[in-house]
């Protein structure tokens, strides 16, 4: 018999029942959703990373003063520590990286290194001007910063030389922050004083320079989104360290390499090259990452996650496939006078087995539709909530689509054949 | 005409090799001529539907051969007597036994459905006969939207679909009142007539059998009873209501209509199988072309006994 007339027969024998057929798809359409919604979620966050990786150098060498760890911690994958730029508790200036320790290394790496920029976060703050409010990282720089990490100024200047140099109270803030407190008006903005709290001291500073803002990651979480999103506002390195700092010590620095330098090898070495530095300090050590193995740990940490919930979907679809196999059972039982009929009318086994086979299959292929349907909202949701742009993968679609008709195929097989193989005359007898 | 029924020593058995074994055709032959119009009448349980059910090959004899337009139905396989039921045979049943949930016009087409007929045709074909049964108007209507007589037209149509060359009807006015029933039964006679149909109607209605060519009396397993139809149809209706019951009776009835005698392997079966007043019955295969008025004025004292048992149940 022909597919299509078969298919029409399934969906009104599904729409004769549709509570029945809802309850029995719940399974599929829990198990595909959630598929679906770890495939959604995960695919944004690994091209955002990956995005991202771009932007912020797969190449690059992020060496950080982080607490020292008194045996190898759980979260440790491939030597990277996740987590471990906030770790700072219980470390002072005295552990940081000073600019003596930088120079060496450079000297020592100078064939690797093509350049190193100090960066410090000196903390959140709430910016008043007005009425208005913005949150904003304070953040020192040095002049590699704004290259290396592509940002780009939409008004004003950079910092000058003799700013850097005598950490000035200049400060170069995002588009974002100029539109809450400005109203978007570069000009007012310029020059104008903004004064920032940061560890209850209040410092004025002149705004000299509007950076074009830019979705950004650290650590492939993202900082915020919409026009409530926490910008960077970046002052001289030497700006920001005085706020916290009595001596110019710094707990990281970024190591742009040189063109063809295996920067993973780098970091290995480098984390080396600080081991004696640090063997007798019991707080701190220091540890050297790059990008690609941070993306790699939190692909890592992403996979273990898909297996898990993949382990979840797979057994809510393995139930699911035995309740359409139940209540395709009770739909034969149901209409065992029908087969017999069918019979009647010269329907051979295979037509009846195909039948029962494409309902099966219907029953899962409109499951696993609402499914996805659910899955690719879930994720896109999910997705927000973490800051990504939500990136639904259609050939993951298409895949769920398929397995789960090949569930209906797999759990219908039995009752179908069991519709298939009724005496016509016993089934015509039913009562 | 030729024969295209053709029931050589049909036993049929349920259970069988278990404890609780039942024969319930204990050996029947019977021929059908091509365009013949056949009543099958008895009392319920008697193997009527079991009979139908073999000519109709949805079941197979426990012995016996079946020829049906030529073919030793014996020798096919599942595949290929559903390939008969599809092409030669068509079905209308007491019940109906439309698919539900799907249009008049999607039943009959059915049949064709199954023997892989293009769309085209189908639709075609199913319209002409809803046309045919005089339910033109009513092609998107659902069987829960139909009354009984109007389902029952729409089965015949559904019957007719392949062309079939036999329609087997059991007891398809069962369920309808006598008036609807009179326009089912105008209908088989219309297919008889202008399609040439050869049909076997199992009917419990007398006055129904008694206008086909022949009727064909059927108790516990046996044809007990064979008489030409249409020359009878008056007479019945003045027949007494005596209650002559009894197995005697019926075996004088069938003696004197005897014309080929009993069946030996048959009298064999029924001795291990059956009890004492099933021995007595005969098995006969009767030319109606012998049959005469004298006789008929007999079989219709049995006619009338089974309508007595059929109203009883
Ligand atoms: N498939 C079957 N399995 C077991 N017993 C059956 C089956 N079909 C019919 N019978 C039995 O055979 C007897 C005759 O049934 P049936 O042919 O339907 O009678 P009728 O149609 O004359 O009323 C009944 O006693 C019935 O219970
Ligand atoms: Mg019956």
């Amino acid at each position: 018999m022909l597919l299509w007339e078969n298919i029409v027969l399934a969906i009104n024998s599904l729409l004769s029942n549709k509570m029945r057929a809802l309850l029995t798809m719940l399974g599929i359409i829990i198990g595909i959703g959630s598929v679906i919604a770890i495939i959604t979620v995960g695919d944004s966050l690994t091209l955002s990373v990956s995005e991202n990786m771009q932007s912020m150098g797969a190449n690059d060498v992020y060496v950080m003063v982080q607490r020292k760890s008194e045996e190898e911690e759980e979260s440790n994958i491939d030597g990277v520590k996740f987590g471990s730029f906030n770790s700072s508790e219980g470390m002072t200036e005295d552990d940081y990286l000073t600019e003596d320790m930088i120079k060496e290394m450079c000297n020592k790496f100078k064939d690797d290194i093509y350049a190193v920029n100090l960066q410090y976060s000196a903390g959140q703050s709430q910016i008043e001007f007005g009425k208005n409010t913005a949150n904003v990282n304070v953040s020192g720089v040095t002049a590699g910063y704004f290259i290396t990490n592509e940002i780009s100024l939409v008004s004003g200047r950079m910092f000058s030389g003799e700013e850097f140099s005598e950490g000035k109270n200049a400060i170069i803030v995002s588009d974002k922050l100029v539109n809450k407190l400005f109203d978007g008006d570069n000009r007012k903005a310029l020059g104008s004083i903004l004064e920032v709290n940061v560890n209850n001291q209040v410092s004025a500073y002149s705004i000299i320079g509007i950076y074009e803002y830019q979705q950004k990651y650290a650590m492939g979480m993202a900082l915020g989104s919409g026009d409530n999103v926490t910008t960077d506002l970046y002052m001289p390195l030497k700006a920001a360290l005085s706020l916290t700092h009595s001596k110019n010590a710094y707990p990281y620095a970024q190591i742009i390499t040189k063109v063809g330098v295996n920067s993973d090898e780098l970091a290995e070495r480098i984390k080396n090259f600080y081991a004696p530095y640090y063997r007798n300090n019991r707080v701190a050590e220091v540890n050297a990452i790059t990008m690609s193995s941070m993306v790699t740990m939190l692909t890592d940490m992403l996979s273990t996650i898909t297996l898990a919930i993949s382990i979840v979907a797979g057994i809510a679809l393995v139930v699911g496939g035995i309740g359409v196999m139940n209540i395709m059972l009770v739909s034969i039982t149901e209409r065992t006078r029908e087969i017999g009929t069918r019979k009647a009318l010269g329907a051979k086994n295979s037509s009846i087995r195909t039948q029962f086979i494409v309902e099966a299959m219907i029953i899962c292929l409109i499951g696993g539709i609402f499914g996805v349907i659910l899955g690719v909202g879930g994720g896109i949701i999910a997705s927000h909530l973490l800051g990504y742009p939500a990136k639904p993968s259609v050939s993951g679609i298409f895949i769920s689509l398929l397995f789960s008709m090949s569930i209906g195929v797999f759990f219908g097989y039995y009752p179908a054949n069991k519709a298939a193989k009724m005496n016509p005359i016993d089934a015509l007898r039913y009562e | 005409m030729s024969t295209i029924i053709k029931l050589e020593n049909i036993v049929k058995r349920f259970y069988e090799g278990q404890e609780n074994e039942l024969e319930i055709l204990h050996g029947i032959s019977l021929e059908v001529e091509e365009g013949e119009f056949v009543a099958i009448v008895g009392p319920s349980g008697s193997g009527k539907s079991t009979l139908m059910n073999m000519i109709g090959v949805l079941d197979r004899p426990t012995s016996g051969t079946y020829i049906l337009d030529g073919i030793n139905v014996g020798d096919a396989d599942d595949s290929e007597l559903s390939e008969i039921r599809n092409q030669k045979i068509g079905f209308v049943f007491q019940t109906y036994n439309l698919i539900s949930k799907t249009n008049a016009q999607k039943n009959i087409e059915l049949p064709m459905l199954y023997s892989g007929t293009d769309r085209n045709t189908r639709v075609k074909r199913a319209k002409e006969l809803l046309e045919l049964v005089e339910m033109g108007d009513r092609a998107k209507h659902l069987p829960e939207e139909l009354s009984g007589g109007q389902k029952q037209r729409v089965a015949i149509a559904r019957a007719m679909a392949n062309d079939p060359a036999i329609i087997l009807a059991d007891e398809p006015t069962g369920a309808l009142d006598s008036k609807t029933g009179r326009l089912v039964m105008d209908l088989f006679h219309k297919l008889n007539k202008e399609k040439h149909k050869t049909i076997v109607l199992i009917t419990h209605s007398n006055e129904l059998a008694s206008e086909t060519d022949r009727i064909i009396s059927i108790k516990d397993g046996n044809i007990v009873d064979i008489k030409e139809g249409k020359k009878v149809k008056n007479e019945n209706t003045n027949i007494s209501n005596e209650n002559t019951g009894n197995n005697e009776n019926n075996e004088n009835n069938v003696n004197n209509n005897i014309i080929e005698t009993l069946n030996n392997d048959n009298l064999e079966n029924e001795t291990t199988k059956q009890n004492e007043e099933i021995i007595k019955e005969i098995n006969v295969k009767i030319d109606d072309s012998t049959t005469d008025e004298s006789e008929n004025d007999e079989k219709n004292e049995e006619s009338s006994n089974n309508q007595n048992n059929e109203n009883g149940e």
